[in-house]
């Protein structure tokens, strides 16, 4: 964390996708400041970069240009295994297509970034229960991602987001497959971990979410349009 | 911290959701290793069978008498009767180089008891290398005259299967003790029963065979009755009975061309036609073999590269959620052994499931196969290899991308 409180902070951030036959530049020079405790929605049109942002912010993909510090560390520079650890123990995500391992339980699935973690056997297993029993699928455990609803296989990814619990949740979209009254449900449960003081970022297209964020950032085109509390 | 628990844990997970796949893999070098394993045993029993059948008498061997020259050399008359010693064997020995094997046989009636039985047998005093030379298999559970046993004029005995019969009927000879020239012997070994159309002195299941050291000791004989030989391939056998006449001719002074000075029996003739077969025989079993192993590695790399393109999406799944490129490698290293294991084991267990059920009344005419694990131990991990370098890259490549673009493969 440095001075300000901002836990994220990005600058001149750019993102060129080459393809070989064209580029595609996909955020053209991004500047954003996130604080601690803060729920921001970032909303804009489909195509506008919004998802490419979110794989920078999760360091699932790499910058072409700018400069990202997470938690107050800068992240460029750093090696793969490093930038798997800050996956591991800094961010929790959230996608819109789940992103569940298909062949394993909803236990197993929750334990997978334990595992990776380094978490012993039993404490995995005790908090993997915890987490499914605390979004409400206690009796689900043994269940296979195929065997459970849209709400409910978000809620195992939920779940798993939290379980090296990360100070920050992104979300990419994560009410988009879902029908509405599972998509409020999920909604309700981010309220609730902004309200135990995580950091959360949710990108979505419904305006009715992203009122419930604390702050609204909109993309267009690849930069930041508007920024402005709710 | 990644205990081996969370490894193989892991990996029974992802086995259980591919049964197919594992399945297929599994086969894949299951069925090398039969194919491979069976082929080797089948070709190697049949080697042995010919070898028994039609070698009775020895391995390309040459036998060589002493005689008496015809021809005056240096001021010696001919009709001089020559006598070898073990020196003059040794001299041999030093001057031709090439010979595979050489030795000296002494060979004469000794006295033999047993319980109240005495009976007179033909026995020859020899050395470790006359017994791979006349293949002298031994029964199982027995053992021909070794180096050590010469070394240290050791009193035991090797017994053609016939004379262990009359001696013993049908009690376990080897072990057991009995009196030559009234002196203890330890039986060692038993003829294998084989074919033997030719001989010299009489049939090997006859005779029994002691160290050369003790038959000396024993006996006080000096001179040793025949000589055998085996020359580097049955194509020199000429050239290397020359090369042998011409170096006793040196040492006992005779003329090297004097062919009744050492009479030799050539038995190489018929390997001829032997050795061309089993060429062309080898020849098919390694081109099968190959092809074989060519077949099973190209199935087992389609299949384990296939795994490891429609697990691009879940490794980049993994790496979103903190996995490091080792972690993912170490499983899939971990996997391909352990399937490798498990198909060579079951590969080796049904090769000698089929050889064990194999009639024996077929053996009669294509001998008996025995797999060898070693030859399965090497085919399963040949396969395992193969599999495990056309999956390694692409688990690699896979391990290389960013999380982002492994998800959305
Ligand atoms: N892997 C990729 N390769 C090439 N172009 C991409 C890739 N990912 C996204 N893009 C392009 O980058 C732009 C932004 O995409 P994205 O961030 O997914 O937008 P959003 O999530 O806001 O819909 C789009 O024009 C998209 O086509
Ligand atoms: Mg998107």
């Amino acid at each position: 964390m440095n001075r300000n409180g901002s836990i994220i902070h990005m600058s001149g951030i750019r993102k060129v996708y080459d393809t070989g036959k064209v580029k595609v530049e996909a955020l053209k020079g991004v500047d954003l400041e996130i604080r601690k405790g803060e729920m921001v929605a970032i909303v804009g049109p489909s195509g506008s970069g919004k998802s490419t942002l979110m794989n920078l912010l999760g360091c699932l993909d790499t910058p072409t240009a700018g400069s990202y510090e997470l938690g107050g560390d800068d992240v460029a520079g750093v090696t793969r295994d490093e930038l798997a650890e800050i996956r591991n123990r800094r961010v929790g995500f959230v996608f819109q297509n789940f992103n569940l391992l298909p062949h394993i339980s909803s236990q197993e699935n929750v334990e997978m970034p334990m595992l990776f973690g380094g978490v012993p056997v039993r404490e995995r297993r005790e908090r993997a229960r915890d987490l499914l029993t605390k979004v409400g699928l206690g009796d689900r455990v043994d269940h296979k991602p195929t065997e459970l609803s849209g709400g409910q296989m978000q809620r195992v990814a939920i779940a798993r987001a939290l379980a090296m619990d990360p100070a920050i949740i992104l979300a990419d979209e994560p009410t988009g497959n879902l029908d509405t009254s599972s998509g409020s449900d999920i909604m309700s449960i981010f309220n609730e971990l902004w309200k135990q003081g995580r950091t959360l970022v949710i990108i979505t297209h419904d305006p009715a979410l992203a009122k419930r964020a604390s702050r609204v950032v909109e993309i267009r085109d690849g930069v930041v349009m508007n920024d402005h509390m709710n | 911290m990644i205990t081996i628990h969370d490894v193989l844990a892991q990996l029974l997970r992802d086995v259980r959701a591919e049964k197919l796949r594992t399945f297929l893999t599994i086969f894949g070098i299951v069925w090398g290793t039969v194919a491979i394993s069976l082929m080797l045993a089948f070709g190697n029993g049949l080697h042995q069978h010919l070898i028994v059948q039609t070698a009775g008498l020895g391995d390309r061997i040459v036998i060589a008498w002493p005689g008496a020259t015809s021809i005056p050399f240096q001021g010696l008359g001919k009709g001089r009767k020559l006598r070898m010693t073990d020196e003059d064997v040794a001299y041999i020995q030093a001057q031709v180089r090439e010979l595979k094997g050489i030795c000296g046989e002494y060979e004469n009636n000794l006295r033999v008891e047993y319980n109240a039985k005495t009976i007179s047998v033909d026995t020859a005093g020899v050395n470790d290398v006359y017994g791979s030379m006349r293949n002298q298999v031994p029964s199982p559970g027995g053992r021909f005259i070794d180096a050590l046993d010469v070394r240290d004029q050791r009193r035991v005995a090797f017994l053609g299967d016939k004379l262990a019969a009359d001696i013993f009927g049908t009690i376990d000879p080897v072990g057991k003790t009995i009196l030559v020239n009234q002196s203890p012997f330890l039986v060692i070994g038993v003829l294998k029963k084989k074919a033997q159309d030719s001989n010299y002195n009489g049939p090997d299941n006859q005779k029994m065979f002691i160290p050369v050291t003790t038959y000396r000791a024993l006996t006080g004989e000096k001179y040793i009755d025949d000589l055998i030989f085996q020359p580097p391939s049955a194509a020199d056998t000429k050239k290397t009975i020359d090369a042998v006449r011409t170096a006793l001719a040196h040492k006992l002074r005779f003329d090297p061309s004097d062919k009744e000075a050492l009479a030799a029996w050539d038995t190489t003739d018929q390997f001829k036609f032997f050795d061309n077969f089993m060429l062309a025989f080898n020849t098919f079993l390694g081109i099968i073999g190959v092809l074989t192993l060519i077949v099973g590695g190209i199935g087992v790399s389609n299949i384990m590269n296939v795994v490891v393109e429609e697990r691009t999406r879940e490794i980049g799944i993994k790496m979103a959620l903190g996995a490091k490129q080792r972690w993912i490698l170490m499983q899939f290293l971990v996997e391909t052994m352990l399937v490798t294991a498990i198909g060579g084991a079951f590969g080796f267990a049904i090769s000698i499931g089929i050889c064990s059920i194999f009639p024996k009344a077929a053996e009669e005419f294509v001998g008996h196969p025995e797999v060898s694990p070693a030859v399965a131990l090497l085919t399963a991990a040949a396969l395992g290899l193969v599999g495990l370098i056309a999956g390694y890259f692409p688990a690699r490549d896979a391990a290389r991308l960013d999380p982002v673009v492994a998800m959305k493969l």
